[in-house]
């Protein structure tokens, strides 16, 4: 079942004439993903071939305004592979457009933009997730956005995620050990972003196939707390977390826009006590991520749902 | 991108916030005749360097006249001061803001800063000014009061009354403060900034209000739409590693160890200081090569990590997704030959292409460590660095 995207997904590329926005848009089709247009604007009328994997050509339109784009296909959602300057306008394009799900890739979009973005989005039914983020991936399904498809194997564990890498590393250590995932969520790595952990929590909670979520977090700011909390009061499925940036010393921007220690807040410490706290288990090394979810799903009695690589 | 106390209030001056009059000056001739030209019988001599503290450490005098304030020129210019946010090996004080004395009746503190729990912009005053705001907010956070500005319409009038009737401004002095929070909330929104800090704000016995302290900060997002304020910045106030890397686009931050580090993507770059840490090692750096590297980024990338002496090895740890790993070791290989590879290099590859990357790795001819992990490599390097 999983969250946010299916097989049923259709989406479009915003930038899919530039090079990334095609190098991705080829990943999502090789992969499966309904991928069915595009937009630059400029280009409309146009279209652009893509030549798969497989050998297959897929051949697809571009427009030039997402309204336009989301007439003709009937897409539902959007992937954003906008340069940052026009970024999280093209982010206010998508929600104006009326798309239930906008997943921003862009990283250095200026953060007064995006407390823009925020602002106009309250009110609107549109999910954003990102920016600066790898995407949304529902495993044998539909991948939307720049992670390696081949590490993930369809099952029944989620994952949330600040980073992208790091969120490979974790999916590659529970592939590893059979164990499939439900969906992989980048929620980014900036201070102001679409969705939150708690956003993607609640919906790993309200998912018949979602068992269990690791949930990997870093230094800055306080949603790691905000979610160990409801984690505690809400969550029914059992959560493990990892928390980087340990070693980081604080004041200096650790790549993230949002990966900061400022002012004493936001440390790994804080984060991974108060996520014990409330029943987490923290892994203690990023190699022991997989790890660790394993022996909590032993103690639940889940791990033999959860493997689903014989 | 964080700016020096004179550039910050000129920025602000701009905006029609009270600061100081006030000039820089670079030698102590300047200095003096800085003081000369503003001709108040009281002049502050203030060291300028990207750090707060500077007053404890000595770097702020206040002079009665011409001769002090030579005095004070030649003793601040070139002295290294440390302070609690220098870190222990200090700042040498390369400029100096020669400022007209005031007559202070009050401190206050006056911050904008981004809260990222509604990601909204925060404007916070405080009674308590002159003092470290996390000082207070830890022990009397009921001292500290906040407005939350919606970004639709900006910081309202009445928001800034609300503040400085909250922290006690006196009754005919509120409308000058609150205007000079609107122009500092202009100021900060205009000029993209991350943090604005105004402590203390004074109020001064002719009837101003003004800011004694300006501490503005910039997001380093926005500066391609601000070529002014890019101007501002002070090379000789960053380490020259981190600047070399941000020519070539690269995510890079100097730590203390000797093991060197490369990685792509700030979490993966983060978790493995972590778990070099946590295997008896001490990394050097913080290295993001990012999704989009090139084989001559990725060169370069190796050659600052190399540039740094106290590196007695490296680790680099891909994890491709849009990183390919043939990109990866194509670099690796190219940088290794153009400077020499003199110390041990582990690297673990996975992901996109990693069956090429590791074959041109094997044929490099290179002394390369491969790994099978993040914590095999971990532990390969800090056993080889020992």
């Amino acid at each position: 079942m999983a969250i946010l995207v299916n097989k049923d997904t259709k989406v479009i590329t915003q930038g899919i004439t530039g090079a990334t926005g095609l190098f991705h848009a080829k990943g999502a089709l090789d992969y499966g993903t309904q991928m069915v247009g595009g937009v630059t604007p400029g280009k409309g009328g146009t279209s652009v071939e893509i030549t798969l994997e497989n050998g297959d050509v897929a051949t697809l339109p571009v427009f030039n305004t997402v309204s336009q784009a989301v007439e003709a296909t009937g897409a539902t959602a959007s992937v954003i592979y906008v340069p940052p300057a026009f970024a999280a306008e093209a982010i206010i394009e998508a929600v104006d457009a009326g798309l239930e799900l906008v997943i921003c890739i862009t990283e250095g979009i200026p953060v007064l933009d995006m407390v823009n973005v925020k602002r106009y989005m309250e009110g609107k039914d549109s999910v954003l997730i990102g920016p600066n983020c790898p995407g949304v991936i529902t495993p044998g399904e539909c991948k939307i956005g720049i992670m390696p498809g081949y590490i993930h194997t369809p099952g029944h564990v989620g994952v949330v995620s600040r980073s992208g890498t790091l969120t490979y590393e974790a999916v590659h250590q529970l592939t590893t050990r059979g164990i499939g995932q439900s969906s992989a969520i980048g929620i980014g790595g900036d201070p102001v972003k679409g969705s939150e952990f708690i956003d993607i929590l609640s919906r790993f909670n309200d998912d018949p196939e979602t068992y269990a979520v690791i949930m990997i977090g870093e230094i800055g700011g306080t949603a790691e707390e905000e979610a160990a909390e409801w984690i505690k009061a809400n969550m029914t499925k059992p959560v493990v977390g990892f928390i980087g940036g340990a070693t980081a010393p604080p004041g200096k921007r650790m790549g993230h826009a949002g990966a900061i220690i400022s002012g004493g807040k936001g440390t790994a410490a804080e984060k991974i006590t108060t996520l014990e706290a409330c029943g987490i288990k923290v892994a203690p090394t990023p190699s022991d991520m997989g790890s660790t979810l394993v022996s909590v799903l032993e103690e639940q009695g889940l791990l033999e749902k959860c493997i689903t690589v014989k | 991108m964080n700016i020096h106390e004179y550039q910050g209030k000129a920025v602000l001056k701009q905006y029609g916030v009270s600061v100081p009059e006030g000039k820089v000056a670079f030698t102590v001739d300047e200095a003096v005749q800085a003081a000369q030209e503003l001709g108040t019988s009281v002049v502050v001599v203030k060291a300028q360097i990207h750090a707060g503290g500077r007053g404890k450490a000595g770097g702020v005098k206040v002079a009665k006249n011409l001769d002090e304030v030579r005095a004070y020129a030649s003793e601040i210019l070139g002295k290294v001061l440390v302070t609690h946010q220098t870190g222990p090996e200090g700042k040498e004080v390369k400029r100096l803001l020669i400022e007209q004395g005031c007559d202070i009746k009050k401190e206050y503190y006056v911050g904008v800063v981004l809260d990222r729990a509604t990601g909204r912009v925060t404007f916070m005053a405080s009674e308590e000014g002159g003092t470290e705001i996390e000082e207070v907010a830890a022990s009397n956070p009921e001292k500290i009061f906040k407005e939350v500005v919606d970004p639709a319409i900006g910081l309202q009038a009445f928001q800034a009354r609300k503040l400085a009737y909250a922290i006690n401004i006196p009754n005919e002095l509120v409308n000058k403060a609150a205007k000079f929070m609107l122009s500092l909330y202009s100021a900060f929104v205009e000029k993209d900034c991350s943090i604005a800090e105004i402590n203390p704000l004074v109020v001064t016995g002719d009837g101003n209000v003004m800011a004694l302290d300006a501490k503005l900060n910039f997001d380093s997002n926005a500066l391609y739409r601000h070529k002014d304020i890019l101007e501002l910045r002070d090379l000789e106030e960053e380490d020259s590693k981190e600047i070399e890397a941000s020519k070539y686009d690269l995510s890079y931050i100097a730590l203390d160890g000797d093991i060197g580090c490369m990685v792509n993507g700030a979490g993966l770059a983060m978790a493995t200081m972590d778990i070099i840490k946590h295997y008896g090692g001490d990394p050097a750096n913080f290295l993001d090569v990012g999704g989009g590297a090139t084989t001559e980024k990725v060169t370069e990338a190796f050659k600052i990590i190399l540039s740094d002496e106290k590196v007695k090895g490296i680790f680099v740890n891909i994890f491709g997704g849009i990183m390919r790993c043939d990109v990866i070791a194509n670099g690796v290989v190219e940088a290794a030959k153009q400077i020499g590879l003199d110390r041990p290099l582990v690297v673990r590859l996975e992901g996109t292409n990693v069956e090429l990357g590791k074959q041109i790795l094997n044929e490099s001819g290179l002394n390369i460590v491969a790994a099978d992990s993040m914590a095999d490599g971990a532990q390969k390097i800090v056993a080889l660095v020992k």
